[in-house]
């Protein structure tokens, strides 16, 4: 029998692709991606929760892959930012950012851009921010909202500006 | 992080028995807190046993016109479901306040009233910290202590409960129903979390043998005029330094009912029940809800660097007050 | 000054300057918004940083930190570590192999790069609380994470100097700063000081801040035989390579340091920390690559940030508001393991005419993690007491802020008495205000509220000198009309990818697609550190150099070869446009490069050419300078601020690509914006420990934090350097934090010379 603390099979779905991995269960969905996988666009920047670097995409869902055990998400549909683009190019989101300069270093870009993509699914849901009025119908896609929507995400490099004109532009190609 | 013994649940019963029979064996969330003090080696278990995949993740109605919260609903689909927004909307608010929005996608509501505090000594291991290692002391007493508590501390501890949903459903009087040994039991959210006295390793009064199962919020139609507000370092993605929820009913310029729970104070939400009762029947104006304010932080003992959350408190309040009064006023 | 300093300088006042660069006033491709070059590979996750290279058989390091800020090691167990699953080996100064001491970074060293003396497990000595005392090396991350987690130490402690404030009696006066004189006197400031009828006199303390890039410090080590390939997060790769040279005596070019993409660096990559010859070591005892990714708290504990700082300026003012006296001194602390007297006193030298002046700075040791260069060390602190104490001045007058500056801006050099190169600060100040619409601001505090939010508005100036470091560039053109630079520079997102592809495009006549700019590996002619903001000149200038040497050997060539349209041609009378060399004066003759290299029959011809010192800088006063204009709104109840509106107006010579630098100016406001509201490292003095070693409770701003910032600048070439530009990586952050202390003024009344400015301070 197996030492309960070998590795766990677990099978990830990630941007279209299978892939079964034998993990121990301690291992982090980030580092699965990265170190197991091979797929190094998703970025650990403090292993804390605490940047959004390592945000990628569950079932459409954005989330914190650092705080994501691997086994947990066993069978699940998992977007990283190398599975944004498709065979028409770049997403939209892609092209606004590098349009805006929405990053410097491009480090925490990979988790801005998957944060982003999920955070316009979430708009259209209807579902609210802090910021939001509780009560109104209808939310505006506001720079308000758009901020605080993202302040998951930490740029160090410090382009938000770029970042928040990026989304504004790409929700609108996404819009039409 | 430890290596461990990894059991996912299917259900309920499999998940208490697996707790049962496994030794030092925690019940995994969405992991926003569990993964990362696991991380910092403050929790070791030997076991985790995956809960995610149990069926309570449903919000319901109850009879009594109450809901229902299961202990899976993850905070961002609480924040967002259309019943909480209207019945609750202090609740919708506070969540939503919390954290990110990747980890509103990840963090349970069980999960979520587990959290444990962000005292920077709780965190590092080379410090003395009597709620990691019981009787080791305290380092925050006399060392940074910004962030710490200024009501109901103790010699023993003075740490903050770091939530904000649950301060918000300790102004809704909610209740936490809990499964375990001697079979299910409802706790009131205000006795849920404990102040540390002597024994700060203890966030709350869960046993160790049981499993939260969801929260019932109770009917209560004035939690419609409610309101959550959080006072912290950044504009967004920051730890409460106080933080008020309030329920306040005004009919005839006077105060029919108020519910107010401070966050960022105390080693759990605080429920300001002093001030609550000096507000009922009195005017809702500025001068009413100072005084009450007053009364509340009277037994205030601050430390080094947090005196000025006894001010900051009251003045919240104050404002939050001031704020569902004049809302009352236009209704 | 060094006597070789002063016979420097005075000899270089008659050293011809270099003739001014044509390519100044050319717009074709340099001074165009392009997008950055790296930019899809970036979008898509296809940059590769240094964590991101998948070497055959990797494995993982991690560290052990010490617990304690000074003693010695007495005990080390690691018996359970080196039994844990899948540990390789553990190393400690039991049984470390021997390196030689780390070179200790100095300006005037070259290439020594090291930021402390101390050599880690090398020694049992304790410096600092958290110095890395042990590496573990496991086939997994995990592994590797949790092992390091058991080793168990016991320290023999002793007594260490944590506290800022009972250090500052013994205080040292550094011999020099950065190679200036530490004490600059002119007059006797303390008469006029006593005598003035305006003045203000005031402390300001700024503290700890880490840098925080969002890429953790990372390495990746590999031998083969004597030969070593590193992979590290370097904002300097030269000097990574020739340190671990030295340090592990290995002659220098068997050592390739390679940094294609680095994840932010703001100094705090710009020297190399300890975990860089750690994983080094630990590749080559288990002899296999080995992958040292720090954790945030390891980033904390191992790398340094930027002093405390308390600081002292004391203003004298004429009735008119001209300076009478200035004063600006004060303390920085630095550790038992490094040296860097951060130079907060340098602004004060440059930016103000007055009839009297002192500036001095003294220098505390604690133990601490060595402190480091961060983002305009010494300007960015220097810039918020000396541009608090102006604006208070202005209150002190009566005269508004904007007003009292334009009235002090000196026609040469306050301390070196030299011209200044390019200086177009009342410019720069009056773009900005305009721009702001500073004119509609009312004097008084406490004359603008919105609600529950008392408004305000607040400016202070930006400077930041206009360094370049030798460097060394290659620039080849191949037979198919494409070209290719090269130079060892970092490319940490400052554009540098993108800006040196413009330049060279212009400079060679080439359309941008037929460049490719390779930068980031040593095996390349040798960039500096990129720190200073010196990058973009030190080497656009040895590009420059090469293209010319390159387009003279053309000539040449061409001049011997009677069928060339150029035969005959001197080298002024030719220009490089339309894909090769042209007249002048016949822009229709001439001939492109293919045509060339197909005449010569050559693959390819390449030129190299390495920069000489700055003589240009010893000669002039070369600096940048900006007005940093904000508005924020405090509420009024609960004391937090919010930053509403930011004007940023700079004249920092030629802008060689509008957009990215936008990115670098609003980077440089954000991370002032930071420092001046939420950003603070909490030392434990008791312990020497930092307690917030983390992003959740050090406070990066986040997205909600910042405004629409603007970012204007005049676009004026300075005719003493290559392109007419000067680098503009840190400017950005120094005057912030004054402009919002002073706009919290403005809107509380209240003045706050203490950062972080948190709610605290203002209920």
């Amino acid at each position: 029998m197996d030492s309960p603390l070998a590795a766990h099979s677990v099978t990830l779905h990630v941007n279209g692709r299978e892939h079964k991995l034998q993990l121990e269960a301690r291992v982090s969905l980030l580092d699965a991606l990265r170190e197991h996988i091979g797929l190094t666009g998703t970025k650990k920047g403090c292993n804390q929760g605490a940047c959004g670097a390592c945000t990628v995409l569950v079932n459409g869902e954005r989330i914190n892959s650092c705080f994501a055990l691997a086994v947990q998400y066993d069978g699940m549909k998992i977007t990283t930012i190398e599975g944004l683009a498709d065979a028409n190019g770049l997403h939209p989101l892609q092209q606004a950012f590098v349009k805006h300069d929405g990053f410097q270093c491009g480090y925490c870009t990979p988790g801005q851009i998957c944060s982003a993509a999920a955070m316009i699914e979430e708009f259209r849901g209807g579902a609210p921010s802090a910021v939001t009025e509780l009560e109104a119908k209808d939310i505006e896609f506001s720079d308000l909202e758009i901020q605080e929507r993202m302040s998951g995400n930490l740029c160090r490099c410090g382009a938000y500006v770029g970042i928040n004109e990026a989304i504004r532009d790409a929700f609108e190609v996404l819009s039409r | 992080m430890n290596n461990f013994v990894y059991i996912r649940a299917e259900n309920s019963q499999r998940a208490l028995n697996a707790l049962w029979e496994t030794n030092n064996a925690k019940f995994l969330g969405g992991g926003t807190n569990l993964v990362d003090l696991m991380r910092e080696r403050i929790e070791q278990p030997d076991a985790v046993i995956d809960i995610t995949r149990l069926p309570m993740n449903q919000i319901t109605e109850l009879p009594d016109g109450g809901l229902r919260v299961g202990a899976l609903v993850r905070n961002s689909h609480l924040a967002a479901h259309p019943l909480i927004r209207d019945r609750y909307r202090v609740l919708s608010q506070a969540i939503l306040m919390g954290a990110s929005a990747q980890l509103r996608n990840m963090a349970t509501t069980g999960g979520n009233l587990m959290q444990r505090t962000r005292c920077y000594y709780f965190y590092d291991s080379a410090a003395r910290c009597n709620k990691r290692t019981p009787g080791s002391g305290c380092d925050a007493i006399d060392g940074f202590n910004r962030i710490h508590a200024i009501l109901g501390a103790s010699s023993q501890c003075v740490a903050t409960h770091p939530s904000d949903m649950c301060v918000a459903m300790a102004a809704l009087d909610a209740v936490v129903r809990v499964t375990g040994k001697n079979g299910e039991r409802s706790i009131p959210i205000t006795e849920f979390h404990r102040l540390p006295s002597d024994t700060p390793s203890q966030d709350t009064n869960l046993n160790p043998d049981e499993l939260i199962t969801a929260v019932d919020l109770p009917n209560f139609p004035d939690a419609r005029k409610s309101l959550y507000r959080k006072v912290r370092d950044r504009a967004s993605y920051a730890f409460a330094l106080v933080s008020v929820a309030a329920v306040l009913d005004v009919k005839g310029g006077r105060i029919q009912n108020a519910r107010l729970a401070l966050g960022g104070v105390a080693h759990r939400p605080w429920r300001a029940t002093a001030a609550e009762q000096f507000l009922l029947h009195r005017p809702a104006e500025e001068k009413t809800f100072r005084e009450a304010a007053e009364l509340e932080l009277q037994a205030a003992k601050p430390l080094a660097h947090n005196g000025f959350k006894v001010e900051l408190a009251k003045r919240t309040i104050v404002d939050v007050l001031m704020e569902l009064a004049g809302k009352a006023e236009v209704q | 000054m060094s006597i070789f300093s002063k016979v420097t300088q005075a000899v270089v006042q008659f050293v011809p300057d270099r003739d001014r660069d044509q390519l100044s006033e050319e717009h074709r491709i340099v001074g165009k918004p392009i997008d950055r070059l790296d930019g899809p590979q970036k979008v898509t996750g296809a940059a590769s940083f240094t964590a991101d290279f998948p070497l055959e058989a990797l494995v993982y390091a991690s560290l052990a930190f010490s617990t304690v800020a000074k003693g010695k090691i007495r005990k080390i167990d690691a018996s359970e570590a080196e039994k844990s699953s899948g540990v390789l080996s553990v190393i400690t100064h039991k049984n470390a192999p021997k390196m030689k001491d780390p070179p200790l970074f100095s300006p005037s060293s070259g290439t020594d790069a090291a930021a402390s003396t101390a050599n880690v497990v090398n020694t049992d000595e304790i410096y600092w609380n958290g110095q890395a005392i042990a590496v573990v090396i496991a086939d997994t991350l995990d592994g590797a994470e949790h092992a390091a987690s058991l080793i168990k130490i016991e320290y023999d402690e002793e007594p260490a100097a944590l506290s800022f404030e009972a250090a500052k009696s013994q205080a040292e006066t550094p011999k020099n700063i950065m190679g200036e004189d530490t004490e600059v006197e002119r007059g006797d400031t303390e008469k006029v000081l006593a005598q003035a009828k305006y003045k203000v006199d005031h402390v300001y303390s700024t503290p700890r801040f880490n840098h925080n890039a969002i890429e953790l410090h990372a390495t990746t080590a590999a031998w083969n035989g004597d030969q070593l390939t590193v992979y590290d997060t370097s904002q300097f790769v030269r000097g990574v390579a020739d340190s671990l040279a030295k340090m592990f005596s290995l002659k220098k070019e068997n050592v390739r340091v390679l940094a294609p993409f680095v994840g932010g660096g703001f100094g705090g990559k710009g020297s190399m920390w300890g975990h860089v010859q750690l994983c080094v070591l630990a590749a080559k005892v288990v002899g296999k690559p080995v992958k040292l990714v720090l954790t945030r708290e390891g980033v904390f504990r191992t790398v340094g940030g930027r002093t405390p700082s308390e600081q002292r300026v004391a203003l004298a003012a004429d009735e008119t508001g001209k300076l009478t006296a200035l004063i600006h001194t004060g303390t920085t602390a630095s550790s038992f393991a490094n040296d860097f007297a951060e130079q907060f006193s340098f602004p004060a030298r440059h930016l103000y005419a007055t009839e009297s002046l002192y500036l001095t700075q003294k220098l505390v040791r604690l133990n601490t993690t060595p402190n480091t260069f961060m983002r305009a060390p010494g300007e960015s602190i220097g810039t918020f007491a000396l541009e608090s104490a102006m604006d208070e001045l202005a209150y002190e007058l009566g005269i508004d802020p904007v007003e009292l500056r334009l009235r002090n801006d000196p026609d040469q050099d306050p301390a070196k008495h030299t011209e200044f190169s390019s200086r177009h600060f009342k410019e720069a100040y009056r773009l900005g205000a305009e721009k702001f619409g500073w004119q509609n601001r009312p004097a008084q505090p406490r004359s603008m509220r919105d609600g529950k939010w008392l408004v305000g508005q607040g400016v202070g100036t930006a400077f930041y000198p206009a360094y370049r470091f030798p460097a060394a560039a290659r620039v080849r053109l191949n037979a198919d009309g494409t070209a290719v630079i090269q130079s060892s520079a970092q490319e940490m997102g400052m554009g540098t990818a993108t800006v040196q592809t413009q330049h060279a495009a212009e400079r060679l006549g080439l359309p941008l697609e037929k460049i490719r700019f390779e930068y980031g590996d040593t095996n390349l002619p040798q960039a500096p550190v990129a720190g200073g903001s010196n990058q973009t000149v030190s080497i656009a200038l040895a590009v420059q150099q090469a293209c010319e040497k390159l387009h003279r050997e053309l000539l040449k060539s061409a001049k011997q070869d009677q069928n060339s349209p150029l035969s005959g041609s001197h080298f002024d009378e030719v220009r490089a446009c339309d894909g090769g060399l042209f007249r002048r004066d016949k822009p229709e003759t001439g001939e492109t490069y293919v045509e060339i290299l197909s005449r010569l029959k050559q693959d390819f011809v390449e030129a190299e050419s390495e920069t000489g010192p700055p003589l240009e800088t010893m000669k002039y006063s070369m600096g940048s300078y900006g007005a940093q204009f904000c508005e924020i709104r405090v509420n009024e109840q609960t004391g937090e601020t919010r930053v509403s509106r930011w004007v940023g107006s700079f004249d920092t010579g030629r802008i060689l690509n509008p957009k990215t630098a936008v990115s670098q100016f609003r980077g440089g406001i954000i991370m002032g914006i930071g420092m001046a509201l939420t950003e603070e490292t909490f030392f434990d003095e008791r312990t020497g420990r930092i307690v917030n070693p983390s992003l959740a409770e050090y406070h990066l701003p986040v997205n909600a934090d910042i405004p629409k910032i603007e970012a204007y600048f005049l676009d004026i070439p300075d005719p003493h350097t290559p392109l007419g530009a000067h680098g503009i990586g840190e400017i950005g952050i120094t005057g912030c934090a004054a402009a919002v202390a002073n706009a919290i003024y403005h809107a509380t009344g209240k003045r706050i010379r203490e950062l972080p400015i948190t709610l605290d301070k203002l209920l």
